[in-house]
């Protein structure tokens, strides 16, 4: 799939200015600044959550007391100081969640500048959208007819009070408060994110999507999201994120759980745009993110599908736990860094049940002086017996002050089962470029056309609607890059 | 005014003198053909004349109808009209080939001032020519070059010729590598878009694709320049005596 003639008007139309960068301008309520035990209250308190979610913060509030920043990534930035940082912020006009006229209409501008009309949202085909808006939830869409169908797709603080059961059951059951220190972070003060529930035997009918935004300056946003597929379902879940253009950095420490029973299939797909900063590293999000699947059940499928084309450092490794025989779990990735974006991003795939299969397709592209890392575990465990991994990594540069790194860890505890790893490094050749200028193409419309070209195994495997989208992004992401 | 005109081009790669003072005028409705022993810049003067980085004349000058080449960029340049079918085309793994296509023919449409072709219209039309030039769609919607055999990129490249219209084409060495039959389609494919209002540069060590692309001149080119020209019998000649001979005589 390549650049449509469209992309290449929106990739000029931007020119160098980061395309998103507006601000809704909204009173909004905040936290006071900082992180104490009184704001882990506070925030609790705000969102009328049950004791047991309190005190499950407070828990996670004080293991983060005593854990250390991880350092091992390859990735630099000045130490953040925890804080400086706003942990609760909410629009001030509180919208109602059945009627779309009643949302301030400042925040349906600001949706339409991201070009996500709701409205329009709604009209298109199946597209359910629950917009966070920095940390509430203004609007869920298509609620009512998921509900026919039993499924739940709400925000996780309403899924707090509508199915405490569930979300007790799960939270914190594929991540555990202590797993890492951005993890224990989001477990104390996470604000809010998504749930979904998809009953036995439900093939859920639409698209899921969630556009995340961060709005309030200084504000981290710290979602965490939910999702359970029981047995015999299929859900495919897609968020997208955009931020404003600010001059200092924002962090953001995200965790998603994913749940998959007996012959449960769960694709999410992410297209990650925030701001990644100037030029010269100035500004951007920290992107510190912890994402998870267990399979559970047998036969089970967990497929992460991310375009990475923002932030000034990402730093994920969407996974996969394997513990059901015959489970599957894919990875495709692909992860731009331009300028002076930092990205260490790859995955894990545990495999602990027999017959597991793994997939790791990451394509990661650098360009400015950007330095891009491909780091990915592959663990077969001693029952794992007749299991496999296939790993593909393949680094594409442009200029050459860029750098790509790829750090494989591969721990094979039985010899019944089969780990491939193909790495590939090649750069934009004179060749290509000239054969495209050759045929009328400018140099920013052969870049996008090759880089696209370059990831085509993992765009094949956004949904339709999105993967249009990620084209554009990735174009305008290598803007004047080459040439 | 001639289509394609090169006044005592100079060029020098790594220092090297290649192109020697070379001079050509290409009127509408001809079709050129030079030859010359491996090595003599032909390659080069195809690549100097589409505007490749560090392909930039020394001193001369080149016009395309009229206007300064030094003056445009390489993709100007094609969006213009002038088309370079490669002695070895270039593979863009994951880039299909149709979509590849479009953009192409849509940035000349733009440049013409023509509404870009939707889709649907796009499709259609690739596939009548791809069917003329006996090129499977199956190709067009594989990765460009990428896995083509030797003989299927040179189709490929004149099928891109037949679809962008160009004013002047250079074709470098399109039937090396091509079967008895294939070069019989590819030099009909070729003969179908000669008109009074462009003009072919064929490139070539073999007579035998003149007998399908008949020229209305020939030049030898060696060492750089252009030492002789002459009808198609000039060709004739070189095949039955080599350039040697040619050579000492200039
Ligand atoms: N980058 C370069 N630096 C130095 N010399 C070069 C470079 N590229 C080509 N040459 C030399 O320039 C000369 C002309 O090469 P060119 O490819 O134009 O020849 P040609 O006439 O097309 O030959 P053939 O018939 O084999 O295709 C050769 O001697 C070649 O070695
Ligand atoms: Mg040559």
């Amino acid at each position: 799939m390549v650049a449509t003639q469209e992309t290449i008007d929106k990739v000029k139309e931007v020119s160098s200015t980061y395309k998103y960068g507006f601000v809704t301008d909204l009173e909004a309520e905040k936290a006071p600044l900082g992180l104490s035990e009184d704001i882990v209250k506070f925030i609790s308190h705000k969102k009328k959550e049950p004791k047991w979610l309190l005190e499950w913060r407070l828990k996670a509030y004080k293991k983060w007391l005593s854990m250390e920043a991880p350092n091992w990534a390859m990735v630099d930035f000045p130490e953040i100081n925890f804080q400086d940082i706003y942990y609760y912020s909410a629009p001030k006009t509180k919208p109602k969640l059945n009627s779309l006229d009643e949302v301030d209409p400042e925040l349906l501008r600001t949706y339409e500048k991201l070009g996500i009309p709701i409205k329009e949202q709604q009209v298109l085909a199946g597209v359910a959208v629950d917009y966070v808006f920095d940390s509430v939830s203004v609007a869920t869409t298509f609620r009512e007819k998921l509900a026919k169908e039993g499924i739940i797709f709400c925000p996780i603080s309403e899924a707090v009070q509508s199915h405490p059961d569930l979300v007790k059951k799960y939270i914190g059951s594929v991540i555990p408060i202590s797993d890492n220190y951005y993890a224990a972070l989001n477990s104390a003060v996470f604000t809010d994110g998504s749930f979904v529930y998809i009953p036995k035997g439900v093939k859920c009918p639409m698209e899921l999507s969630t556009y995340f935004r961060i709005n309030e300056q200084n504000s981290g946003q710290f979602e965490r999201t939910l999702i359970i597929a029981e047995d015999n379902t299929y859900v495919s879940y897609l968020e997208g994120c955009t931020a404003p253009q600010r001059d200092e950095n924002q962090l953001h420490a995200a965790v998603v759980e994913l749940v998959a029973m007996n012959n449960a299939e769960i694709k999410y797909s992410t297209v990650q745009n925030w701001y990644p900063g100037d030029k010269d590293g100035r500004g951007g999000i920290y992107n510190f993110v912890t994402k998870r699947g267990n399979c559970l059940g047998k036969k089970s499928k967990i497929s992460w599908t991310q375009v990475e084309t923002g932030s000034a450092i990402t730093w994920k490794y969407p996974s996969c736990v394997l513990k059901g025989d015959d489970s599957v779990g894919e990875f495709y990735s692909v992860a731009v860094a331009n300028n002076a974006q930092q990205a260490d991003t790859g995955t894990k795939m545990i495999h602990i049940g027999k017959n597991t299969k793994s997939t790791i397709i990451s394509k990661g592209i650098s360009a400015g002086k950007a330095q891009n890392t491909y780091r990915g575990q592959v663990q077969i465990q001693k029952n794992a017996k007749g299991s496999r991994n296939f790993t593909q990594c393949d680094s594409l540069l442009i200029g050459d002050k860029c750098g790509a790194h790829t750090v494989p860890y591969i721990n094979q505890f039985t010899p019944h089962a089969r780990v491939e790893h193909e790495a590939t490094t090649s750069k934009i050749s004179e060749d290509q470029l000239f054969y495209c200028l050759q045929r009328g193409l400018d140099t920013e419309q052969a870049t996008s056309l090759i880089v696209n070209g370059f990831c085509k195994e993992v765009m094949k495997e956004l949904p339709m609607e999105f993967a249009v989208e990620a084209q554009k992004l990735i174009g305008i992401s290598l803007e004047g890059s080459v040439g | 005014m001639p289509l394609l005109e090169i006044k005592k081009a100079k060029l020098k790669l790594d220092n090297k003198d290649i192109l020697k003072g070379l001079s050509l005028s290409v009127s509408s409705g001809e079709v050129h053909a030079i030859m010359g022993p491996n090595g003599s810049g032909k390659s080069t003067l195809s690549y100097m004349l589409a505007g490749r980085d560090g392909y930039e004349l020394e001193s001369g000058e080149v016009f395309l109808q009229g206007q300064a080449l030094s003056d445009m960029e390489a993709d100007e340049r094609a969006r213009s009209g002038l088309f370079l079918a490669f002695q070895y085309p270039v593979e863009l793994p994951g880039v299909g080939g149709m979509s590849f296509l479009r953009e192409a023919v849509n940035s000349r449409r733009k440049f013409l001032g023509e509404g870009e072709l939707d889709h649907l219209a796009f499709v259609k039309e690739a596939r009548k020519v791809a069917s003329k030039m006996f090129v499977k769609d199956d190709m067009l919607k594989r990765a460009v070059n990428v896995g083509f055999s030797g003989g299927e990129k040179k189709r490929f490249e004149i099928l891109q010729m037949a679809m962008l219209k160009p004013k002047v084409s250079i074709l470098d060495e399109t039937d090396s590598g091509l079967d008895v039959d294939a070069l019989k389609i590819v030099s009909d494919g070729v003969n179908a878009q000669r008109n009074d209002e462009n003009a072919i540069v064929v490139i070539t060590h073999y007579q035998r694709l003149l007998d399908y692309i008949v020229p209305d001149f020939v030049h030898i080119l060696s060492d750089g320049r252009i030492i002789k020209s002459g009808g198609p019998e000039l060709a004739l000649e070189v095949e039955k005596n080599g350039y040697a001979g040619l050579i000492n005589a200039a």
